[in-house]
Protein backbone atom coordinates (compact mmCIF):
# COMPACT_ATOMS: atom_id res chain seq x y z
CA UNK A 1 0.00 0.00 0.00
CA UNK A 2 1.22 3.41 -0.82
CA UNK A 3 1.88 6.05 2.13
CA UNK A 4 1.72 8.79 0.43
CA UNK A 5 -1.47 10.98 -0.96
CA UNK A 6 0.44 12.64 -4.23
CA UNK A 7 0.65 15.74 -4.55
CA UNK A 8 -2.86 17.37 -5.11
CA UNK A 9 -3.88 17.38 -1.65
CA UNK A 10 -3.88 21.73 -0.98
CA UNK A 11 -0.69 22.01 1.09
CA UNK A 12 -0.66 23.95 4.16
CA UNK A 13 2.63 24.60 4.50
CA UNK A 14 2.94 28.36 3.57
CA UNK A 15 0.00 28.71 5.59
CA UNK A 16 1.49 27.15 8.97
CA UNK A 17 5.15 28.68 8.51
CA UNK A 18 2.91 32.04 7.86
CA UNK A 19 1.06 31.20 11.64
CA UNK A 20 3.86 30.13 13.47
CA UNK A 21 6.40 32.68 11.86
CA UNK A 22 4.63 35.72 11.19
CA UNK A 23 6.77 38.24 9.60
CA UNK A 24 10.14 36.28 9.72
CA UNK A 25 8.37 34.63 6.51
CA UNK A 26 10.07 37.21 4.19
CA UNK A 27 7.99 35.72 0.84
CA UNK A 28 6.33 32.35 -0.31
CA UNK A 29 5.68 31.49 -4.08
CA UNK A 30 4.83 29.20 -6.27
CA UNK A 31 6.77 29.01 -9.66
CA UNK A 32 7.21 25.91 -11.86
CA UNK A 33 5.15 24.13 -9.77
CA UNK A 34 7.26 24.12 -6.83
CA UNK A 35 6.32 25.94 -3.44
CA UNK A 36 9.61 28.04 -2.17
CA UNK A 37 9.17 30.37 1.03
CA UNK A 38 11.67 32.38 1.83
CA UNK A 39 12.58 32.89 5.96
CA UNK A 40 14.64 34.95 7.94
CA UNK A 41 17.96 33.29 8.50
CA UNK A 42 17.16 33.40 12.88
CA UNK A 43 13.95 31.83 11.74
CA UNK A 44 15.57 28.18 10.04
CA UNK A 45 15.13 26.35 13.04
CA UNK A 46 12.20 26.66 14.04
CA UNK A 47 10.53 26.87 10.68
CA UNK A 48 12.85 23.50 10.81
CA UNK A 49 11.23 21.98 13.67
CA UNK A 50 7.42 22.72 12.87
CA UNK A 51 8.20 21.23 8.97
CA UNK A 52 9.34 18.38 10.73
CA UNK A 53 7.05 17.86 13.90
CA UNK A 54 3.92 19.49 12.86
CA UNK A 55 1.55 16.68 11.82
CA UNK A 56 -0.38 18.45 8.90
CA UNK A 57 3.59 19.06 7.37
CA UNK A 58 5.62 15.99 8.47
CA UNK A 59 8.70 16.58 6.16
CA UNK A 60 10.10 13.55 6.84
CA UNK A 61 12.92 13.53 4.63
CA UNK A 62 15.50 16.71 4.54
CA UNK A 63 16.24 15.87 0.55
CA UNK A 64 18.57 18.25 -0.61
CA UNK A 65 20.87 21.62 0.49
CA UNK A 66 21.75 23.86 -2.34
CA UNK A 67 23.95 27.01 -1.41
CA UNK A 68 24.30 29.73 -3.82
CA UNK A 69 26.32 32.67 -4.45
CA UNK A 70 24.55 35.24 -5.60
CA UNK A 71 27.85 37.92 -5.54
CA UNK A 72 26.86 41.09 -5.83
CA UNK A 73 23.47 41.39 -3.50
CA UNK A 74 22.88 41.87 -0.01
CA UNK A 75 22.80 39.49 1.55
CA UNK A 76 25.25 37.51 -0.99
CA UNK A 77 24.59 34.10 -0.35
CA UNK A 78 21.36 31.85 -0.66
CA UNK A 79 20.88 28.63 1.23
CA UNK A 80 18.14 26.10 -0.12
CA UNK A 81 16.81 23.49 1.56
CA UNK A 82 14.17 20.88 -0.14
CA UNK A 83 11.92 19.12 2.38
CA UNK A 84 9.86 16.24 1.16
CA UNK A 85 6.74 14.79 3.23
CA UNK A 86 6.30 11.00 2.60
CA UNK A 87 2.92 11.07 4.18
CA UNK A 88 1.42 14.13 2.21
CA UNK A 89 3.71 13.73 -0.66
CA UNK A 90 4.59 17.62 -0.41
CA UNK A 91 7.33 19.38 -1.07
CA UNK A 92 8.80 22.42 -0.42
CA UNK A 93 12.04 24.32 -0.71
CA UNK A 94 13.01 26.88 2.04
CA UNK A 95 15.27 29.64 1.01
CA UNK A 96 17.27 31.63 3.54
CA UNK A 97 19.45 34.53 2.77
CA UNK A 98 23.03 35.35 4.65
CA UNK A 99 25.17 38.31 4.03
CA UNK A 100 28.90 37.85 3.13
CA UNK A 101 30.44 39.35 6.36
CA UNK A 102 28.27 36.68 8.80
CA UNK A 103 27.57 33.06 6.85
CA UNK A 104 26.31 31.65 9.48
CA UNK A 105 22.96 28.90 10.14
CA UNK A 106 21.94 26.80 12.72
CA UNK A 107 23.07 23.27 11.78
CA UNK A 108 19.78 21.00 10.95
CA UNK A 109 21.77 18.36 12.44
CA UNK A 110 20.04 17.75 15.36
CA UNK A 111 16.64 17.38 14.01
CA UNK A 112 17.97 15.24 10.27
CA UNK A 113 20.92 13.47 10.54
CA UNK A 114 21.00 14.13 6.50
CA UNK A 115 22.31 17.69 6.72
CA UNK A 116 25.53 16.23 7.83
CA UNK A 117 27.61 15.94 4.90
CA UNK A 118 24.99 18.15 2.88
CA UNK A 119 26.37 21.18 5.23
CA UNK A 120 29.58 20.24 5.06
CA UNK A 121 29.59 20.12 1.06
CA UNK A 122 27.79 23.72 1.30
CA UNK A 123 30.81 24.66 3.89
CA UNK A 124 33.57 23.18 2.05
CA UNK A 125 32.17 24.74 -1.57
CA UNK A 126 30.42 27.67 -0.97
CA UNK A 127 31.66 28.61 2.80
CA UNK A 128 28.59 28.71 4.20
CA UNK A 129 29.32 28.09 8.31
CA UNK A 130 26.41 25.77 10.32
CA UNK A 131 26.25 26.38 13.66
CA UNK A 132 26.12 23.26 16.03
CA UNK A 133 27.32 21.00 13.17
CA UNK A 134 29.31 18.13 14.76
CA UNK A 135 32.41 18.40 12.49
CA UNK A 136 32.18 20.61 10.18
CA UNK A 137 35.33 20.39 7.91
CA UNK A 138 35.56 20.13 4.18
CA UNK A 139 34.27 16.59 2.90
CA UNK A 140 34.79 16.97 -1.36
CA UNK A 141 38.25 19.45 -1.44
CA UNK A 142 41.35 18.16 0.69
CA UNK A 143 42.00 20.24 4.16
CA UNK A 144 45.14 21.95 2.68
CA UNK A 145 42.67 23.76 -0.23
CA UNK A 146 41.96 27.65 0.15
CA UNK A 147 38.61 29.14 -0.57
CA UNK A 148 35.53 27.55 -1.55
CA UNK A 149 35.47 26.45 -4.87
CA UNK A 150 31.86 27.11 -5.99
CA UNK A 151 31.92 30.97 -4.91
CA UNK A 152 31.77 33.19 -8.13
CA UNK A 153 34.72 35.07 -7.37
CA UNK A 154 36.53 32.01 -6.89
CA UNK A 155 38.94 31.48 -10.09
CA UNK A 156 38.49 27.83 -11.51
CA UNK A 157 42.45 28.27 -13.09
CA UNK A 158 44.04 28.29 -9.43
CA UNK A 159 45.99 25.58 -7.82
CA UNK A 160 46.35 24.24 -4.19
CA UNK A 161 48.28 20.92 -3.59
CA UNK A 162 48.56 18.98 -0.62
CA UNK A 163 52.24 19.96 1.31
CA UNK A 164 52.74 16.88 3.28
CA UNK A 165 51.11 13.52 3.74
CA UNK A 166 48.63 12.93 6.20
CA UNK A 167 48.59 10.40 9.16
CA UNK A 168 45.45 8.55 9.37
CA UNK A 169 42.98 10.61 11.86
CA UNK A 170 42.48 7.48 13.94
CA UNK A 171 45.59 6.50 14.80
CA UNK A 172 45.92 8.66 17.80
CA UNK A 173 42.66 7.56 19.13
CA UNK A 174 43.43 4.04 18.62
CA UNK A 175 46.51 4.54 20.80
CA UNK A 176 49.13 2.94 17.91
CA UNK A 177 52.17 4.33 17.51
CA UNK A 178 52.27 6.94 14.74
CA UNK A 179 53.32 5.85 11.41
CA UNK A 180 57.03 6.42 10.03
CA UNK B 1 65.58 -30.05 38.93
CA UNK B 2 64.25 -26.48 38.29
CA UNK B 3 60.57 -26.55 38.56
CA UNK B 4 58.99 -24.51 34.87
CA UNK B 5 56.22 -22.37 36.43
CA UNK B 6 54.22 -20.52 33.19
CA UNK B 7 52.62 -17.19 34.45
CA UNK B 8 49.47 -17.14 34.66
CA UNK B 9 46.88 -15.92 32.08
CA UNK B 10 45.70 -12.68 32.51
CA UNK B 11 43.43 -10.61 30.22
CA UNK B 12 44.78 -8.05 28.66
CA UNK B 13 42.79 -5.24 27.08
CA UNK B 14 42.12 -6.15 23.21
CA UNK B 15 44.68 -4.48 21.11
CA UNK B 16 43.67 -1.47 19.25
CA UNK B 17 44.93 -1.40 15.13
CA UNK B 18 43.42 0.75 12.66
CA UNK B 19 42.79 -0.40 9.18
CA UNK B 20 42.53 1.48 6.09
CA UNK B 21 40.70 1.03 3.01
CA UNK B 22 40.98 2.55 0.15
CA UNK B 23 41.12 5.22 -1.89
CA UNK B 24 42.10 2.65 -4.62
CA UNK B 25 40.47 -0.78 -3.05
CA UNK B 26 38.87 -3.55 -5.26
CA UNK B 27 36.30 -3.34 -2.75
CA UNK B 28 35.23 0.21 -3.63
CA UNK B 29 34.82 0.18 -7.18
CA UNK B 30 35.76 3.90 -7.38
CA UNK B 31 37.73 6.26 -5.21
CA UNK B 32 36.76 6.82 -1.39
CA UNK B 33 38.38 5.60 1.74
CA UNK B 34 37.13 4.06 4.83
CA UNK B 35 39.44 4.10 8.00
CA UNK B 36 38.35 1.57 10.79
CA UNK B 37 39.44 1.34 14.67
CA UNK B 38 39.27 -2.47 14.90
CA UNK B 39 39.30 -4.33 18.85
CA UNK B 40 40.50 -7.81 17.02
CA UNK B 41 37.74 -8.42 14.32
CA UNK B 42 35.43 -5.89 15.50
CA UNK B 43 34.81 -2.21 14.19
CA UNK B 44 34.41 0.37 16.79
CA UNK B 45 34.86 3.37 15.40
CA UNK B 46 34.82 4.50 12.08
CA UNK B 47 35.63 7.45 9.38
CA UNK B 48 34.99 7.84 5.39
CA UNK B 49 36.76 9.79 3.28
CA UNK B 50 35.35 11.05 0.07
CA UNK B 51 36.22 13.60 -2.77
CA UNK B 52 38.48 11.68 -4.64
CA UNK B 53 36.50 11.98 -7.50
CA UNK B 54 35.89 15.73 -7.34
CA UNK B 55 35.68 16.61 -10.76
CA UNK B 56 33.75 20.32 -10.26
CA UNK B 57 30.65 19.41 -12.25
CA UNK B 58 28.67 21.84 -10.61
CA UNK B 59 31.63 24.69 -11.24
CA UNK B 60 31.86 23.86 -14.84
CA UNK B 61 28.39 23.63 -15.49
CA UNK B 62 28.10 27.46 -14.94
CA UNK B 63 30.87 28.25 -17.60
CA UNK B 64 28.60 25.99 -20.02
CA UNK B 65 25.67 26.50 -22.11
CA UNK B 66 22.48 24.86 -21.14
CA UNK B 67 23.21 22.08 -23.58
CA UNK B 68 26.83 21.66 -22.99
CA UNK B 69 26.44 20.37 -19.51
CA UNK B 70 24.32 17.27 -21.05
CA UNK B 71 27.96 15.32 -21.81
CA UNK B 72 29.29 15.92 -18.18
CA UNK B 73 25.99 13.97 -16.98
CA UNK B 74 26.52 11.14 -18.26
CA UNK B 75 29.63 11.18 -15.87
CA UNK B 76 27.72 11.26 -12.27
CA UNK B 77 26.33 7.60 -12.00
CA UNK B 78 28.04 6.11 -14.53
CA UNK B 79 26.50 2.94 -14.60
CA UNK B 80 23.39 4.49 -15.60
CA UNK B 81 24.16 7.34 -17.66
CA UNK B 82 21.28 7.85 -19.64
CA UNK B 83 18.96 8.59 -16.28
CA UNK B 84 21.39 11.58 -15.47
CA UNK B 85 20.56 12.98 -18.66
CA UNK B 86 17.11 12.60 -18.60
CA UNK B 87 16.76 14.16 -14.88
CA UNK B 88 19.05 17.22 -15.69
CA UNK B 89 16.89 17.75 -18.82
CA UNK B 90 13.83 17.35 -16.99
CA UNK B 91 14.85 20.21 -14.82
CA UNK B 92 15.95 22.19 -17.37
CA UNK B 93 13.05 22.01 -19.31
CA UNK B 94 10.87 22.52 -16.37
CA UNK B 95 12.72 25.92 -16.19
CA UNK B 96 11.48 26.70 -19.78
CA UNK B 97 8.39 25.65 -18.84
CA UNK B 98 7.67 23.25 -21.80
CA UNK B 99 6.42 19.51 -23.05
CA UNK B 100 8.68 17.10 -24.84
CA UNK B 101 6.79 15.15 -27.27
CA UNK B 102 5.15 11.70 -26.15
CA UNK B 103 7.67 9.87 -28.35
CA UNK B 104 10.51 11.44 -26.69
CA UNK B 105 8.93 10.80 -23.23
CA UNK B 106 8.67 7.41 -24.25
CA UNK B 107 11.73 6.54 -25.34
CA UNK B 108 13.82 8.63 -22.42
CA UNK B 109 11.84 5.63 -20.57
CA UNK B 110 12.77 3.31 -21.99
CA UNK B 111 16.07 3.52 -21.71
CA UNK B 112 15.97 4.70 -18.45
CA UNK B 113 14.64 1.53 -17.47
CA UNK B 114 17.26 0.06 -19.76
CA UNK B 115 20.01 1.65 -17.36
CA UNK B 116 18.21 1.37 -14.52
CA UNK B 117 18.71 -3.14 -14.98
CA UNK B 118 22.22 -2.17 -16.39
CA UNK B 119 22.96 -0.60 -13.12
CA UNK B 120 21.40 -3.04 -10.89
CA UNK B 121 23.25 -5.94 -12.64
CA UNK B 122 26.67 -3.97 -11.67
CA UNK B 123 25.36 -3.94 -8.41
CA UNK B 124 24.68 -7.54 -7.80
CA UNK B 125 27.18 -8.51 -9.90
CA UNK B 126 30.11 -6.73 -8.32
CA UNK B 127 28.67 -7.05 -5.02
CA UNK B 128 28.90 -10.96 -5.68
CA UNK B 129 32.12 -10.98 -6.71
CA UNK B 130 33.48 -8.90 -3.51
CA UNK B 131 31.78 -11.53 -1.63
CA UNK B 132 33.73 -14.36 -3.11
CA UNK B 133 30.95 -15.40 -5.75
CA UNK B 134 32.73 -14.61 -9.31
CA UNK B 135 30.28 -16.75 -11.24
CA UNK B 136 27.70 -14.43 -11.00
CA UNK B 137 29.63 -11.22 -12.54
CA UNK B 138 29.70 -13.27 -16.00
CA UNK B 139 25.86 -14.00 -15.65
CA UNK B 140 24.97 -10.21 -15.07
CA UNK B 141 27.50 -8.71 -17.60
CA UNK B 142 26.72 -10.29 -20.58
CA UNK B 143 23.08 -8.95 -19.65
CA UNK B 144 24.43 -5.34 -18.80
CA UNK B 145 26.61 -5.49 -22.54
CA UNK B 146 23.52 -6.67 -24.67
CA UNK B 147 21.69 -3.33 -23.00
CA UNK B 148 25.13 -1.19 -24.15
CA UNK B 149 24.03 -2.58 -27.91
CA UNK B 150 21.08 -0.72 -27.54
CA UNK B 151 22.43 2.27 -26.13
CA UNK B 152 24.97 1.89 -28.69
CA UNK B 153 22.77 1.86 -31.23
CA UNK B 154 20.67 4.81 -30.29
CA UNK B 155 23.52 7.15 -29.91
CA UNK B 156 27.22 5.63 -31.09
CA UNK B 157 28.67 5.44 -27.58
CA UNK B 158 28.00 2.52 -25.16
CA UNK B 159 28.71 4.65 -21.44
CA UNK B 160 29.00 8.39 -22.40
CA UNK B 161 25.49 8.39 -24.15
CA UNK B 162 24.68 12.07 -24.30
CA UNK B 163 21.50 11.00 -26.22
CA UNK B 164 19.18 13.86 -24.65
CA UNK B 165 18.61 17.37 -25.83
CA UNK B 166 16.79 20.12 -24.20
CA UNK B 167 13.63 19.26 -25.66
CA UNK B 168 13.72 15.89 -26.63
CA UNK B 169 16.19 13.12 -27.95
CA UNK B 170 19.33 14.05 -30.41
CA UNK B 171 17.91 11.43 -33.03
CA UNK B 172 15.05 9.35 -33.38
CA UNK B 173 15.50 5.06 -32.57
CA UNK B 174 17.21 3.48 -35.21
CA UNK B 175 15.24 1.52 -37.62
CA UNK B 176 14.55 -2.28 -36.45
CA UNK B 177 15.26 -1.24 -32.48
CA UNK B 178 12.44 -1.89 -31.45
CA UNK B 179 12.08 -5.32 -32.39
CA UNK B 180 15.74 -6.01 -31.29
CA UNK B 181 14.93 -4.77 -27.83
CA UNK B 182 11.51 -6.39 -27.51
CA UNK B 183 13.33 -9.74 -28.33
CA UNK B 184 16.30 -8.51 -25.64
CA UNK B 185 13.48 -8.26 -23.12
CA UNK B 186 11.63 -11.13 -23.56
CA UNK B 187 14.58 -13.74 -23.37
CA UNK B 188 18.11 -12.54 -22.85
CA UNK B 189 17.31 -10.37 -19.93
CA UNK B 190 14.82 -11.95 -18.00
CA UNK B 191 17.24 -15.04 -17.95
CA UNK B 192 20.02 -13.50 -17.18
CA UNK B 193 17.91 -12.41 -14.17
CA UNK B 194 16.41 -15.68 -13.19
CA UNK B 195 19.67 -17.33 -13.65
CA UNK B 196 21.39 -14.89 -11.05
CA UNK B 197 18.12 -15.38 -8.91
CA UNK B 198 18.80 -19.20 -8.93
CA UNK B 199 22.27 -18.75 -7.92
CA UNK B 200 22.21 -16.59 -5.14
CA UNK B 201 18.33 -16.67 -4.08
CA UNK B 202 18.78 -20.34 -1.91
CA UNK B 203 22.23 -20.06 -1.39
CA UNK B 204 23.39 -20.33 1.77
CA UNK B 205 26.37 -18.75 1.68
CA UNK B 206 24.37 -15.87 0.13
CA UNK B 207 21.97 -15.49 2.81
CA UNK B 208 24.61 -16.24 6.21
CA UNK B 209 26.91 -13.71 4.41
CA UNK B 210 23.79 -11.35 3.64
CA UNK B 211 20.86 -12.19 5.99
CA UNK B 212 21.05 -9.27 9.44
CA UNK B 213 23.83 -8.05 8.17
CA UNK B 214 23.87 -3.87 7.68
CA UNK B 215 20.64 -3.46 8.71
CA UNK B 216 19.48 0.19 8.15
CA UNK B 217 16.02 0.40 10.14
CA UNK B 218 13.07 2.35 8.60
CA UNK B 219 13.50 5.64 10.77
CA UNK B 220 17.03 5.88 10.71
CA UNK B 221 17.02 5.34 6.56
CA UNK B 222 14.73 8.32 6.51
CA UNK B 223 16.67 9.99 9.29
CA UNK B 224 19.54 10.52 6.61
CA UNK B 225 17.79 11.00 3.73
CA UNK B 226 17.98 7.37 1.54
CA UNK B 227 16.05 7.33 -1.21
CA UNK B 228 16.03 4.12 -4.11
CA UNK B 229 16.96 0.82 -3.83
CA UNK B 230 18.40 0.53 -0.22
CA UNK B 231 15.53 2.65 1.34
CA UNK B 232 13.12 0.46 0.09
CA UNK B 233 14.83 -2.55 1.26
CA UNK B 234 14.53 -0.93 4.77
CA UNK B 235 10.57 -0.73 4.12
CA UNK B 236 10.18 3.00 3.06
CA UNK B 237 7.68 2.64 0.18
CA UNK B 238 8.89 5.25 -2.09
CA UNK B 239 9.64 6.52 -5.43
CA UNK B 240 10.00 9.40 -7.55
CA UNK B 241 8.15 7.55 -10.73
CA UNK B 242 5.02 6.71 -8.83
CA UNK B 243 5.06 9.46 -6.47
CA UNK B 244 5.78 12.18 -8.18
CA UNK B 245 5.20 11.03 -11.78
CA UNK B 246 6.68 11.91 -15.06
CA UNK B 247 5.99 10.82 -18.47
CA UNK B 248 3.32 8.41 -17.58
CA UNK B 249 4.67 6.43 -14.89
CA UNK B 250 1.45 6.69 -13.07
CA UNK B 251 -0.78 5.19 -16.41
CA UNK B 252 1.33 2.06 -16.82
CA UNK B 253 0.90 -1.22 -14.68
CA UNK B 254 3.90 -2.05 -12.53
CA UNK B 255 4.57 -2.03 -8.94
CA UNK B 256 7.33 -1.08 -6.32
CA UNK B 257 8.65 -3.69 -4.58
CA UNK B 258 9.12 -3.12 -0.52
CA UNK B 259 11.27 -5.13 1.21
CA UNK B 260 11.70 -5.29 5.43
CA UNK B 261 14.83 -6.85 6.72
CA UNK B 262 16.78 -3.22 5.75
CA UNK B 263 19.94 -5.99 5.50
CA UNK B 264 22.34 -7.00 2.21
CA UNK B 265 19.88 -9.44 1.40
CA UNK B 266 17.12 -7.15 1.21
CA UNK B 267 18.99 -4.58 -0.88
CA UNK B 268 19.80 -7.89 -3.14
CA UNK B 269 16.35 -9.00 -3.45
CA UNK B 270 14.89 -5.14 -4.10
CA UNK B 271 17.03 -4.50 -6.84
CA UNK B 272 16.06 -8.20 -8.45
CA UNK B 273 12.78 -7.55 -8.27
CA UNK B 274 13.15 -3.75 -9.30
CA UNK B 275 15.00 -5.42 -13.09
CA UNK B 276 11.57 -7.52 -13.49
CA UNK B 277 9.28 -4.58 -12.88
CA UNK B 278 11.61 -2.51 -14.81
CA UNK B 279 10.99 -5.10 -17.77
CA UNK B 280 7.52 -4.85 -17.45
CA UNK B 281 7.63 -0.89 -18.04
CA UNK B 282 9.74 -1.39 -20.81
CA UNK B 283 7.31 -4.04 -22.52
CA UNK B 284 4.31 -1.57 -21.92
CA UNK B 285 6.11 1.61 -23.23
CA UNK B 286 7.10 -0.53 -26.00
CA UNK B 287 3.35 -1.15 -26.69
CA UNK B 288 2.70 2.14 -26.48
CA UNK B 289 5.64 3.76 -28.26
CA UNK B 290 3.98 6.64 -30.29
CA UNK B 291 4.82 8.35 -33.92
CA UNK B 292 6.21 11.68 -34.36
CA UNK B 293 9.13 14.00 -33.47
CA UNK B 294 11.96 13.27 -30.73
CA UNK B 295 12.29 17.21 -30.41
CA UNK B 296 10.08 19.82 -29.64
CA UNK B 297 9.01 21.68 -32.53
CA UNK B 298 10.64 25.38 -31.15
CA UNK B 299 13.34 27.40 -32.49
CA UNK B 300 14.68 28.88 -29.37
CA UNK B 301 15.19 25.18 -28.11
CA UNK B 302 15.73 22.95 -30.74
CA UNK B 303 18.27 23.31 -33.95
CA UNK B 304 16.22 22.95 -37.03
CA UNK B 305 16.20 19.66 -39.21
CA UNK B 306 19.58 19.48 -40.72
CA UNK B 307 18.53 19.43 -44.26
CA UNK B 308 16.44 22.62 -43.47
CA UNK B 309 19.37 24.16 -42.93
CA UNK B 310 20.88 23.56 -46.29
CA UNK B 311 17.74 23.86 -48.04
CA UNK B 312 15.75 27.18 -46.60
CA UNK B 313 17.34 30.98 -45.38
CA UNK B 314 14.60 30.84 -42.04
CA UNK B 315 16.24 27.17 -40.87
CA UNK B 316 19.14 28.88 -41.60
CA UNK B 317 19.21 31.52 -39.52
CA UNK B 318 17.31 29.65 -36.58
CA UNK B 319 20.25 27.70 -36.46
CA UNK B 320 22.69 30.23 -36.42
CA UNK B 321 20.71 32.36 -33.82
CA UNK B 322 20.30 29.20 -31.12
CA UNK B 323 23.88 28.16 -31.82
CA UNK B 324 25.37 32.17 -31.07
CA UNK B 325 22.84 33.16 -28.07
CA UNK B 326 22.00 29.35 -27.03
CA UNK B 327 18.90 28.54 -24.98
CA UNK B 328 17.90 30.96 -22.66
CA UNK B 329 15.24 30.00 -20.22
CA UNK B 330 14.03 32.96 -18.49
CA UNK B 331 15.23 33.59 -14.65
CA UNK B 332 14.47 31.31 -11.78
CA UNK B 333 14.70 28.56 -9.80
CA UNK B 334 13.48 24.97 -9.81
CA UNK B 335 14.02 21.64 -8.28
CA UNK B 336 13.07 18.35 -10.00
CA UNK B 337 13.59 14.87 -9.76
CA UNK B 338 14.14 11.68 -11.29
CA UNK B 339 14.59 8.10 -9.78
CA UNK B 340 18.25 7.34 -10.70
CA UNK B 341 19.65 3.80 -10.01
CA UNK B 342 20.10 4.73 -6.81
CA UNK B 343 17.37 6.77 -5.44
CA UNK B 344 16.04 10.39 -6.07
CA UNK B 345 18.45 12.08 -8.06
CA UNK B 346 17.28 15.82 -7.75
CA UNK B 347 18.81 18.73 -9.91
CA UNK B 348 18.40 22.39 -8.48
CA UNK B 349 18.99 25.20 -11.46
CA UNK B 350 18.63 28.71 -11.07
CA UNK B 351 18.72 30.71 -14.02
CA UNK B 352 19.61 34.31 -14.39
CA UNK B 353 18.21 34.46 -17.87
CA UNK B 354 21.60 34.19 -19.92
CA UNK B 355 22.61 31.16 -21.53
CA UNK B 356 24.52 29.48 -19.06
CA UNK B 357 23.38 28.06 -15.71
CA UNK B 358 23.99 30.64 -12.86
CA UNK B 359 23.96 27.57 -10.68
CA UNK B 360 23.67 23.95 -10.98
CA UNK B 361 22.82 21.61 -7.88
CA UNK B 362 22.93 17.57 -8.07
CA UNK B 363 21.00 16.02 -5.56
CA UNK B 364 23.25 12.55 -5.85
CA UNK B 365 21.30 9.48 -4.03
CA UNK B 366 24.68 8.27 -3.16
CA UNK B 367 25.73 10.84 -0.92
CA UNK B 368 22.78 10.89 1.26
CA UNK B 369 23.29 6.71 1.22
CA UNK B 370 27.41 6.70 2.14
CA UNK B 371 26.61 9.53 4.81
CA UNK B 372 25.37 6.95 6.91
CA UNK B 373 28.12 4.35 6.47
CA UNK B 374 30.17 5.23 9.73
CA UNK B 375 26.76 4.63 12.17
CA UNK B 376 26.73 1.14 10.07
CA UNK B 377 29.67 0.08 10.43
CA UNK B 378 29.92 0.26 14.46
CA UNK B 379 30.17 -2.91 16.33
CA UNK B 380 30.04 -5.38 13.06
CA UNK B 381 32.86 -7.40 12.19
CA UNK B 382 35.36 -5.91 9.29
CA UNK B 383 34.39 -8.88 6.59
CA UNK B 384 30.87 -7.45 6.66
CA UNK B 385 32.29 -4.23 5.23
CA UNK B 386 33.21 -5.20 1.68
CA UNK B 387 29.41 -6.94 1.88
CA UNK B 388 27.66 -3.74 3.24
CA UNK B 389 29.70 -1.50 0.74
CA UNK B 390 28.51 -3.54 -2.15
CA UNK B 391 24.83 -3.94 -1.38
CA UNK B 392 24.79 0.05 -1.19
CA UNK B 393 26.22 0.34 -4.70
CA UNK B 394 28.41 3.33 -3.63
CA UNK B 395 29.12 5.21 -7.03
CA UNK B 396 32.29 7.59 -6.73
CA UNK B 397 31.16 9.60 -9.84
CA UNK B 398 27.79 10.70 -8.54
CA UNK B 399 28.88 10.82 -4.82
CA UNK B 400 31.50 13.38 -5.59
CA UNK B 401 30.54 14.94 -8.91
Amino acid sequence: MSETMGPAAANPTERLLKEELGDRVLAASESHGDLAVEIRPEALLAAARLLKEHPALDYCYLMDIAAVDHLGQDPRFAVLYNFYSLRHGHRVRIRVRVPEDAPVLDSLYSLWPAADWFEREAWDLMGVQFRGHPRLVRILTHPEFVGHALRKDYHSAERHRLSRTYDLFLEEKAGAPPAE
Amino acid sequence: MTTITTPPMTPTAPERMVVNIGPQHPATHGTFRIECVLEGERIIESRTEIGYLHRCFEKMSETHDYWGVIPYTDRLNYCSPMINGVGYAMAVEKLLGITIPKRAQYIRVILSELSRIMDHMVCVGTSLVDLGAITNFWYSFRAREVIYDLLEACCGSRLTVSYVRIGGLAADLPPGWVEHCRKLIRKDIPQAISELDKLNLKNPIFRLRGQGVGVMPRERAIAWGWTGPCARASGVDYDVRRDIPYYDYDQFDWIVPVEQGGDVFSRYQVRMEEMRQSLRIIEQYLDHLPGGPVIVDDRRIALPPKNEVYTNIEALMAHFKLIMHGILPPPGEVYSCVEGGNGELGFTIISDGTRKPYRVKVRPPCFAVFQAFDEMLRGIVIADVVAILGSLNIIAGELDR
